[in-house]
C-alpha cells in the first residue's frame, strides 16, 4: 500500500468518523456472507444466447453507434428555457461519461438559427478588411495547410446560469452540461491571417457564421494570434453538423459563444463590432446596474458528476466519487473534495491527462455507510485561482449576471442514496 | 474524401493556367459559382526552408476575394456607422413592417409573446429583482439593432429585409422604447450615429483580475473549517427539472 494520499481511498476517520468505521466492518463481512446465501447465478450456470448463436458480422454497422443498452445516454434540453428549439440549447450528460473526452454525439448544442447543413464543396472562408490581400479559401485549401491537434473544453458562458438565485435544476447534466471537451484538428488562425497579411492597424477580428443567424462576434487580435484554431475535425473525424461542420473557430479557454460555428468570414478591423451576442447577451449585469463586457475567459470550475441527482448512490460500502475540473486560464493544479459540506476537505486523485484549457478528471475512492453527505468540489488552477463559493460570487456580482457562474456546487446525498442539488451555509 | 488524383491534377493545371493570367484575376474574373472549388489560384509560395522562419512563410493557398464577393458578405454595421448602407425609413413605415413581420413573436408593442424576446420597456429595472433587458433599457449601441435585424431577422427568413425596411424597423423600435417620440421620425444612414441609447455608458471592460483578486492565491482551509453546516435551498422545492427522478434503491 502506498502512503501517497492521492492514491489512497479517503481517510475514513477523518471523513466519516464512527459511521465510516461501521461501514468498513460491514463491507468486510459482506463478501463471504453473500457467497453462502446466494443461489447460483443463471447468467453464469446457463449458456446465454450471445454465447451460443452467431452475432452480426462486420459491415452490419458501417458507422458504429453505442449499444442499445446505452440509448438513454443522450443530450437533453430544458424546454421552458427558450422560445424555440431553433434557437436553443441542450446539455451534455456529464453523469454518464468518464475520462476527459466527450463523445462527439453527446457534445451539447447551442444554435441561434438551427443547424446549417453545408456541403463542404460549397463552403467558403473569406478573410478581408484590414489586410493586404482579401482572400477566399475553400475547404480543400484549408486541408492543405499545416495543422495542429489540441484538446480543449468549450463551456457556454451561461453554464450554471440558472443557479444564480439558488439551487434550481436537479442534475449535473442541467446545472453543468453546457460544456464539452474534444480533440480538435485545425489550422492556427495566425497562419490564415499571415496569408492575407494583417495590417498593423488591425486590432479586432469579426468572426461570422454561415448559419441563419449569421452569428457574429468580435475577437481581440492578441487572442487570434495566440492559440485560436480554425478547426475542421473533432475527435479524429469531421466536425459534426451541430458543431459547425465543415469549419469552426476554436478559442481555447474562452466562452463558447465566441467559437463561431459554420465559420465563413473573418473581417479585420480597428474596433470591436458590438454585435448582439456581445452586448445584449454575453455581458454580465452586476448588482449596481452596470455591466461587464469582454468577459471572455472561463474561470476555474469543477463539479462532482457522480454521485449527482441523475446518478444517485446505490451501494453502501465501496464507491467511486468522480468529477471534472477545468480552467480557461491554464491547467488544473488541484481539486479538493468534501463529503461533509465543507467542514473537512481532502485533495482528490487526478487521473488521465492534465492539459491546458481542457477538462481534467478527478476521483475520490470512498466507503459509504449510508449517512447523509454534502458533497462539494473546489478547483485550483495554474494561476493560483481558487474556485469560489456561490455566495462569494454573489457578494461581488449580485444574482442578475446570468453568465460566468463558476461557484462551488453542492450535492446532498440522503441515506437512501437519493441525491439533490442544494445550497448550504 | 475520395477524390482521385486525376481531377486534382487537372484542376491543378487549370490553376496554373489561371496563374498565367496573373494580376488580372481580381479585376476580370466573375464571381465563381459555388460548385467550382478552384484551389490555389494565387502565385505559388517558394519551397519551405529547413529553418523555421520567425514569421510564417506564405502558403500560397486561397485566392483573392473579388469586390462583388466582399460586398455580398460584408453586411456588418459598427457603432461608428461603418458598414451602414444608404437608406432611410420612418417610425410609421416601421410600425407597418413590424406588425406584419415581427409582432407574431415580439408582440405588437415589442412586449414579447411567450418566451420570445421583449424588445421594449424595462427602463429602470436593471437593479431590480427581475431586470428587463431590452433595447431601450440595456443595449448600448443602436448599430447592434440594425446589424442584428438585417443579418438574422425575421427569424427563419434572414437577410430578406432591405436597408430601407431595416432603417424603418430600427426607427419603430426607438419609438417603442420612447427614445424618439415622433411617429414621423425618419432614421437614415445620415442621422444614424446621432441617436444614442440610454444605457450606453453602463458597460465597462472585464475587471475580474482586479475586482475579484481575492479569488487568487488563497490557501484554502482543509480541516475543521466550520462548526456547522445547514441546507438553505433545494432544487426539488422548485421541481423544474425535466423528468424528476424517483428514489433509488440502495443495497
Amino acid at each position: 500500500m502506498s502512503s501517497d494520499p492521492k492514491t489512497e481511498p479517503l481517510d475514513r476517520r477523518r471523513f466519516l468518523g464512527a459511521a465510516g468505521l461501521a461501514g468498513a466492518g460491514l463491507a468486510a463481512s459482506a463478501l463471504p456472507l453473500r457467497a453462502q446465501e446466494a443461489k447460483p447465478d443463471p447468467l453464469i450456470t446457463e449458456v446465454q444466447d450471445w454465447n451460443r448463436y452467431l452475432g452480426e458480422g462486420v459491415d452490419k454497422r458501417p458507422y458504429g453507434t453505442p449499444s442499445p443498452f446505452e440509448k438513454h445516454i443522450v443530450r437533453r434540453d430544458v424546454s421552458w428555457l427558450t422560445a424555440s428549439p431553433d434557437s436553443s440549447v441542450n446539455f451534455t450528460p456529464l453523469h454518464e461519461l468518464d475520462g476527459i473526452i466527450t463523445p462527439s454525439g453527446l457534445c451539447f448544442e447551442r444554435h441561434h438559427g438551427g443547424i446549417a447543413e453545408i456541403d463542404p464543396a460549397n463552403h467558403r472562408l473569406m478573410i478581408h478588411g484590414l489586410v493586404d490581400k482579401p482572400l477566399v479559401f475553400t475547404m480543400e485549401d484549408i486541408r492543405r495547410m499545416p495543422r495542429q491537434n489540441h484538446v480543449y473544453f468549450l463551456e457556454c458562458a451561461a453554464n450554471s446560469g440558472m443557479e444564480w438565485r439558488g439551487a434550481q435544476l436537479n442534475g449535473c447534466q442541467f446545472t453543468h452540461g453546457m460544456i464539452h471537451n474534444v480533440m480538435y484538428t485545425g489550422v492556427p488562425l495566425k497562419l490564415l491571417l499571415a496569408e492575407a497579411g494583417l495590417k498593423p492597424s488591425a486590432k479586432w477580428l469579426m468572426l461570422e457564421g454561415a448559419d441563419a443567424s449569421g452569428m457574429n462576434r468580435s475577437l481581440p487580435i492578441e487572442k487570434a494570434l495566440d492559440d485560436v484554431l480554425i478547426a475542421f475535425a473533432m475527435n479524429g473525424e469531421a466536425l459534426r453538423p451541430e458543431q459547425g461542420y465543415p469549419l469552426r473557430a476554436v478559442v481555447p479557454g474562452w466562452e463558447g459563444n465566441i467559437w463561431v460555428k459554420w465559420l465563413r468570414r473573418i473581417e479585420a478591423g480597428d474596433k470591436p463590432w458590438q454585435a448582439r451576442e456581445e452586448t445584449s447577451k454575453y455581458t454580465d449585469l452586476l448588482a449596481d446596474g452596470r455591466s461587464r463586457r469582454y468577459t471572455f475567459i472561463m474561470d476555474a470550475k469543477s463539479v462532482v458528476t457522480n454521485p449527482s441527482p441523475q446518478a444517485p448512490l446505490k451501494h453502501k460500502g465501496r464507491n467511486v466519487l468522480s468529477g471534472l475540473a477545468w480552467s480557461g486560464r491554464g491547467t488544473i493544479k488541484r481539486v479538493d473534495v468534501t463529503l461533509d459540506g465543507g467542514k473537512n476537505w481532502q485533495s482528490a486523485r487526478i487521473d488521465g491527462p492534465v492539459l491546458e484549457k481542457s477538462l481534467t478528471r478527478f476521483y475520490v475512492d470512498f466507503d459509504w455507510a449510508g449517512q447523509e453527505l454534502l458533497i462539494q468540489s473546489r478547483a485550483m488552477d495554474s494561476t493560483g485561482y481558487v474556485q469560489p463559493t456561490k455566495d462569494e460570487l454573489r457578494k461581488v456580482r449580485g444574482v442578475n449576471s446570468i453568465y460566468h457562474n463558476n461557484g462551488i456546487q453542492t450535492w446532498h446525498v440522503r441515506p437512501n442514496g437519493e441525491t439533490e442539488n442544494v445550497e448550504i451555509a | 474524401m475520395s477524390r482521385s488524383l486525376k481531377p486534382v491534377l487537372l484542376s491543378g493545371l487549370a490553376a496554373l493556367a489561371i496563374i498565367g493570367a496573373g494580376p488580372l484575376i481580381a479585376q476580370t474574373a466573375k464571381t465563381p459559382p459555388a460548385e467550382k472549388a478552384a484551389p490555389a489560384a494565387r502565385a505559388q509560395a517558394p519551397a519551405a526552408t529547413p529553418a523555421a522562419p520567425a514569421k510564417p512563410a506564405p502558403l500560397g493557398l486561397g485566392r483573392l476575394a473579388l469586390p462583388a464577393e466582399i460586398k455580398a458578405w460584408d453586411i456588418d454595421v459598427r457603432p461608428d456607422g461603418v458598414g451602414l448602407p444608404p437608406g432611410k425609413g420612418t417610425v410609421r413605415q416601421g410600425d407597418e413592417l413590424f406588425q406584419a413581420q415581427c409582432a407574431s413573436c415580439h408582440g405588437e408593442f415589442g412586449q414579447g409573446n411567450g418566451r420570445w424576446p421583449v424588445l421594449a420597456g424595462g427602463q429602470g429595472t436593471l437593479t431590480a429583482d427581475r431586470p428587463e433587458k431590452t433595447i431601450g433599457s440595456f443595449w448600448p449601441d443602436l448599430s447592434t439593432v440594425y446589424d442584428y435585424i438585417h443579418r438574422a431577422m425575421p427569424f427563419g427568413n434572414a437577410q430578406s429585409l432591405s436597408p430601407d425596411d431595416t432603417y424603418a424597423l430600427t426607427a419603430y423600435l426607438l419609438f417603442l422604447n420612447d427614445i424618439v417620440k415622433d411617429e414621423d421620425f425618419e432614421l437614415s444612414d445620415k442621422n444614424f450615429t446621432s441617436v444614442k441609447l440610454p444605457n450606453a455608458g453602463a458597460f465597462y471592460d472585464d475587471d475580474r483580475e482586479t475586482a475579484e483578486k481575492a479569488f487568487w492565491g488563497k490557501e484554502p482551509c482543509m480541516t475543521n473549517c466550520k462548526p456547522e453546516v445547514k441546507i438553505t435551498g433545494r432544487a426539488a422545492v422548485l421541481d423544474v427539472t425535466p423528468d424528476s427522478k424517483s428514489a433509488p434503491k440502495v443495497d
